[in-house]
């Protein structure tokens, strides 16, 4: 009796059964297993070169925390995180209150081949990202689309230079690029809201705008906090945009990573910065989140 | 018919497209009442009582309610609430909020607004829940929080669609019984869509039994489960034997009437007129038919004979399957399950014969 239960314990199966944890780990083993080749050792890889810093030779290294010094010291440096922050939180925001309108639109509008739809707005995305900002190159340039179609209607008599090479044109091109990723998961949650909620609301004396504010937006909220992290994050480090239609005063904090992995070679010191950018993130996004479940449990 | 109709529902019929969801229907609803609109599914109650919240636009047709044209006026300004299906509970609010909901416009100081909603909150036997999430909730106290949050904004007329069919047996029961009681509380006028034909007998003043978008017939339980005028509602509501037959004659105070299962029976007259030779069907109750022993005493109008097939036993009583020469639809018979007589009768392939007065015969319009 003993010995036979003894047994089947011990086989795979009855392990499974008994902890069932065992098989998720089981289930999840290859993408555990890509996560710390692909991103775990990088990163303590990245963490690493950044404590390291060259002594004269140049196979002589030592740790120390002097590309962090060096980089809390140059206001430069700061300014420019500080701006790339701000300008993620701008395009982020650009992004959702563009793509809102587009995915209620789709979500409430469109009965007969929302899959269509859908795939027209990843349409931009079938070229290449450098295409795309090079477009924008093309509209908003000194003879661009803009500049030349507002001299032929006789508007403007000298071409407009404020409108390229400027944070402007970062947080547009940006919007433009990460469109997708604010509607797809806006759509969604909008899709999932059932109609008769609204409808209740509208039973219950609210007309259209407060019906909105009241049920669909709320409702609607999960998507919009995954658009704004969906959009915010990856344009942190965005360096293409900004060096192609930024200018000078448009640069961001991945501008700064490359050129120190680049034209300065200096691997330590760009480490120190991505780990720092990476940091700030981190924190911004949790600030975020944490306001968001203040804001919720005011409201509700 | 209500001495002063409140809801007036004339001629209004409402098409998507090529269905006709709601064919040309009049109807005229008291003030005060509570009325069931019952059908088989599909047959267009969601819609009509749609219209009358304002969700959708009659294609033709007039709505008054209260005396005030009701087409142009969009459901936020429209003096009736309603109950959904689903309940529509607002998933992100919590019970207090879901019920505050429709009152964020009379601006009421946060003690009045306090109070109201606990009021409410009592009325539905719901006191402390106020903080709970919807997902916290029971079927039943879902059910009722929907219908707090339509009576708090002292509507003219509630709107209920299918309000208890989520709910399992024993609770609908008890729900169908405190909804009654509320009504009569609350004095508002219900209208309350059902497919369910015993629980539109049991809780409604009136009762409008719809078919393809048409209402057949509008009427108290009493009157369309008693005297049927049509074969659908006849049909619909309870069980009921239904035979085809023709008219033979008319005798005095009743009409012969020729069947193939039943033979010739009579009928007593109540108020359809018929003609010499017209189709058209009568139909028996289970519980108008006995069975016929050769010691009892009564007297009956008509009778057959027929060989007992089967029974379907409910406790209180007892349906019995009577199997009749040359048809294959049997015969349904109730009885009492008096001193067990139910179980009694229900042995045997016996022959039995079968008996009603000629009074319970219902003369039914082909329609
Ligand atoms: N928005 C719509 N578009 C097209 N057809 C519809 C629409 N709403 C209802 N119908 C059709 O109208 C008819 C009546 O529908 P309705 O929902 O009123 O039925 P019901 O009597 O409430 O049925 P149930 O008891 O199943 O809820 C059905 O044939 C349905 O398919
Ligand atoms: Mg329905």
């Amino acid at each position: 009796m003993k010995s036979s239960t003894d047994k089947t314990s011990l086989s795979a199966m009855s392990l499974w059964r008994r902890y069932p944890a065992l098989k998720g780990y089981a289930l999840a083993s290859p993408a555990i297993l890509l996560m710390i080749v692909a991103l775990v050792s990088p990163f303590l890889l990245l963490a690493g070169t950044s404590f390291k810093i060259e002594t004269g030779s140049s196979d002589e290294w030592m740790l120390s925390l002097a590309n962090y010094e060096f980089f809390f010291e140059k206001s430069h440096y700061v300014n420019t995180l500080v701006r790339s922050i701000f300008i993620s939180t701008l395009v982020a925001l650009v992004t959702v209150l563009l793509a809102y309108p587009a995915a209620y639109f789709i979500a409430f509008h469109v009965h007969e081949n929302k899959m269509l739809w859908l795939i027209m707005i990843t349409l931009p995305f079938w070229t290449s990202y450098l295409l795309r900002v090079f477009s924008w190159k093309l509209i908003l340039g000194y003879n661009g689309f803009i500049n030349s179609g507002l001299m032929w209607l006789d508007l403007i008599k000298q071409p407009l230079d404020f409108i390229l090479y400027n944070t402007n044109a970062v947080i547009l091109t940006l919007a433009h690029a990460w469109a997708a990723f604010a509607i797809l998961p806006i759509y969604v949650s909008l899709q999932k809201i059932d109609k008769s909620l609204i409808e209740a609301a509208h039973d219950l004396g609210e007309n259209k705008i407060y019906s909105f504010l009241r049920v669909t937006l709320p409702l609607s909220m999960p998507g919009v906090v995954a658009a704004l992290l969906l959009v915010f994050i990856p344009t942190v480090g965005d360096y293409v945009t900004p060096k192609l239609v930024g200018g000078p005063k448009g640069l961001m904090i991945g501008n700064l990573i490359q050129s120190a992995f680049g034209r300065l070679d200096n691997w330590p010191l760009g480490a120190a910065i991505s780990i720092i950018s990476m940091i700030t993130v981190t924190f911004a996004v949790c600030l975020f989140l944490l306001g968001i479940n203040r804001v919720r449990k005011v409201l509700i | 018919m209500p001495e002063s109709s409140f809801i007036s529902i004339q001629g209004v019929s409402k098409h998507f497209g090529s269905i006709v969801a709601v064919d040309s229907v009049d109807l005229e609803i008291g003030k005060g009442e509570f009325f069931a609109l019952l059908g088989p599914s599909g047959c267009g109650k969601t819609t009509l009582l749609r219209m009358l919240a304002g969700f959708e636009i009659p294609s033709q047709g007039e709505i008054n309610i209260d005396g005030e044209q009701m087409s142009t006026v969009p459901p936020y300004q429209r003096p009736v609430n309603m109950v959904f299906q689903n309940y529509a509970i607002f998933p992100h609010l919590n019970v207090f909020q879901n019920i505050a909901f429709g009152l964020r416009k009379d601006r009421l100081p946060a003690d009045e607004l306090e109070k109201r909603v606990s009021d409410v909150l009592s009325l539905i036997k719901m006191e402390g829940f106020g903080e709970r999430k919807p997902d916290e909730l029971s079927g039943g106290q879902r059910q009722r929080v929907a219908l707090a949050r339509a009576l708090i904004k002292k509507p003219k007329v509630l709107l209920l669609d299918e309000p208890l069919g989520a709910l399992d047996k024993n609770l609908r029961e008890q729900m169908q019984l405190e909804l009654r009681q509320l009504q009569k509380i609350v004095g508002v006028t219900f209208v309350f869509v059902t497919h369910d034909q015993e629980e539109a007998l049991t809780m409604s003043d009136r009762i409008a039994v719809m078919s393809a978008g048409k209402v057949l017939e509008v009427g108290s339980p009493e009157d369309l489960y008693e005297h049927p005028q049509t074969r659908f509602v006849a049909d619909f509501l309870g069980t009921m034997n239904v035979f085809d037959g023709h008219i033979h004659a008319r005798d005095g105070d009743s009409y012969i009437v020729d069947t193939r299962e039943l033979g010739r029976i009579s009928a007593r007259i109540e108020s359809q007129d018929f003609s010499k030779g017209e189709k058209m069907s009568v139909a028996l109750r289970p519980e108008n038919l006995q069975i016929v022993n050769s010691q009892s005493m009564t007297v009956m109008d008509g009778s057959i004979s027929g060989v007992m097939s089967n029974t379907a036993y409910f406790g209180n009583s007892a349906q019995i399957y009577v199997e009749l020469e040359g048809s294959d639809q049997p015969l349904v018979v109730s009885i009492q399950n008096l001193e067990g007589a139910a179980s009694k009768a229900a042995h045997g392939n016996r022959e039995v014969t079968i008996g009603w007065s000629k009074s319970s015969v219902l003369l039914l319009k082909d329609a």
